[in-house]
């Protein structure tokens, strides 16, 4: 697309391009730590995760300001329009994943205080593809690419095929032993937590598929899109 | 939605030189529509073809239809004065008659005759007035010089003029491009009140205004049509690259 007469106003899309992609990076550093915290039995990363969150809400915030001033000074239109109304939606999405990144640190500390407990592992392998579709589904806002966008949406039916399996271990170590209980509760709050990452993202999906096509996203309408995009 | 105008295949040439290229657009009745583009791109000259305007204009002559509900207006049976009447225009810089306010609405009135008493002129003058939202403002001085109103007040004089003769359509060239922003809402409330008894074109240069008070936009661009919409459509999600690139402010 060219680029506007007044270049002012392509710096400010461009610096809400760079704020995006900033709180994307530190969100996907956040999620990886905050699991690797519980892997790890690691206290002093999960408490770091928990202490860096105010980074990714300052970003937030900034996104905000700069998508209010744009829309007042700049009165954007058409895809100008639908980017910073993207911009702004995708940035409380990314800020609501920070905090599941923060949630999951926060089980990190209590499994801290109980023994290690096996099945925790099994979360190295859930959070995998709610990882890739943050990342990818920041990747379609960045290059207006609504078939990754797409493709992101239908990345979240295995995440939940994943976490229903896990939820179903889980329950069996419960019920084989009661002393379970505990350690699997931690275990079943960071595994919603990732759960939700996936939600999240695939909205992010949502928000680039209307920002490129102008359409408000229709379940109903994915395969045939997918076909025809 | 009836089209009220409905131009079909219209071309417009100055001498050898062609200004409008094959324009369609129907103009649906009681609506605004908004017409946008670029200098030069012919939005005004099609505008003046609507109550033929520019047949003043040496050299001019079009092919091609304009319908007024479904009457070709460059029939050769047409009365240009009469059709003028039908078909009203408000100009972009404001331009009362040097003379009273009451005499600037009353003018058209008077020179197609339509009253019968003194009392009748009266009521279509303060009726006027009225829908043109300057009757409260001038009623203790209709004798006043129409030139010592404020220019937003002799834009909505203007108004009250042409709708005095009770036109059907009302053609708007840049009718706020002089005005300043309190006056220029004024008359865009009043267009969008004017609309539920007439239909109303408007040439601006002004997109958010385009945006805001008609229901479909029209685009042109070196005399083609390039898009025609729904206003809210076309300003949010524009069909055609050309149009993309000159609502959101891109080199084209």
């Amino acid at each position: 697309m060219n680029e506007h007469i007044v270049k002012a106003y392509d710096e400010e899309l461009k610096q809400l391009h760079a704020l995006i992609h900033h709180m994307g990076e530190l969100t996907v550093e956040q999620i990886r730590d905050a699991t690797e915290s519980i892997l790890k039995r690691d206290g002093a990363l999960a408490r770091q995760v928990i202490n860096e969150d105010y980074k990714i809400d300052l970003l937030e915030t900034k996104v905000d300001e700069l998508a209010v001033r744009i829309l007042a000074l700049r009165q954007p239109v058409a895809s100008d329009l639908r980017t910073v109304l993207a911009a702004l939606k995708i940035s409380n999405q990314v800020e609501r994943i920070a905090d599941y990144a923060s949630n999951i640190a926060k089980r990190a500390l209590m499994l801290n205080e109980i023994d290690p407990f096996p099945a925790a592992e099994g979360l190295a392998t859930l959070v995998k593809i709610p990882k890739r579709m943050i990342e990818r589904a920041l990747a379609a806002f960045a290059t207006n690419d609504v078939n990754l966008a797409l493709h992101v949406w239908h990345m979240d039916y295995e995440v939940d095929v994943q976490y229903n399996a896990y939820l179903r271990q889980l329950f069996d170590d419960m019920i084989t032993n009661p002393k379970n209980v505990s350690p699997c509760t931690h275990l079943l709050f960071a595994a919603k937590n990732i759960e939700r990452i996936g939600d999240q993202s695939t909205n992010i999906a949502e928000a680039v598929y209307t920002m490129v096509t102008g359409k408000p996203f229709k379940e109903s309408d994915t395969v045939k899109n997918e076909n025809e995009v | 939605m009836t089209p009220k105008i409905d131009v079909k295949h219209l071309n417009l040439f100055y001498g050898t030189k062609q200004a409008l290229f094959n324009v369609s657009l129907s103009l649906p009745i009681f609506q605004t529509t908004a017409l946008i583009g670029p200098s030069g791109c012919g939005k005004s000259s099609f505008l003046r073809c609507l109550n033929r305007m520019n047949d003043i204009v040496p050299n001019a002559h079009i092919v091609g239809q304009v319908l007024l509900e479904e009457q070709d207006i460059y029939a050769p049976s047409v009365d240009v004065v009469e059709l003028r009447t039908r078909v009203g225009m408000v100009f972009q810089k404001p331009n009362p008659f040097p003379r009273s306010i009451y005499e600037n609405v009353a003018y058209g009135p008077r020179i197609h005759s339509l009253f019968k008493t003194k009392g009748d002129l009266d009521n279509i003058v303060e009726k006027s007035l009225t829908r043109a939202g300057l009757w409260a403002e001038v009623r203790d001085r209709l004798s006043q010089p129409a030139t010592r109103l404020s220019g937003g007040q002799q834009q909505r004089l203007c108004i009250a003029r042409a709708i005095a003769v009770n036109p059907e359509v009302i053609l708007m060239d840049e009718p706020c491009s002089a005005l300043d922003p309190i006056a220029t809402a004024k008359v865009e409330e009043l267009i969008d009140e004017l609309r539920e008894k007439f239909t109303i074109v408007i040439v601006t240069h002004n997109l958010q205004q385009a945006a805001r008070v008609s229901q479909k936009t029209a685009f042109f661009h070196s005399g083609y049509l390039v898009e025609t919409g729904e206003t809210g459509a076309l300003f949010t999600m524009p069909e055609d690259e050309r149009t993309q690139g000159y609502i959101t402010g891109r080199y084209g």
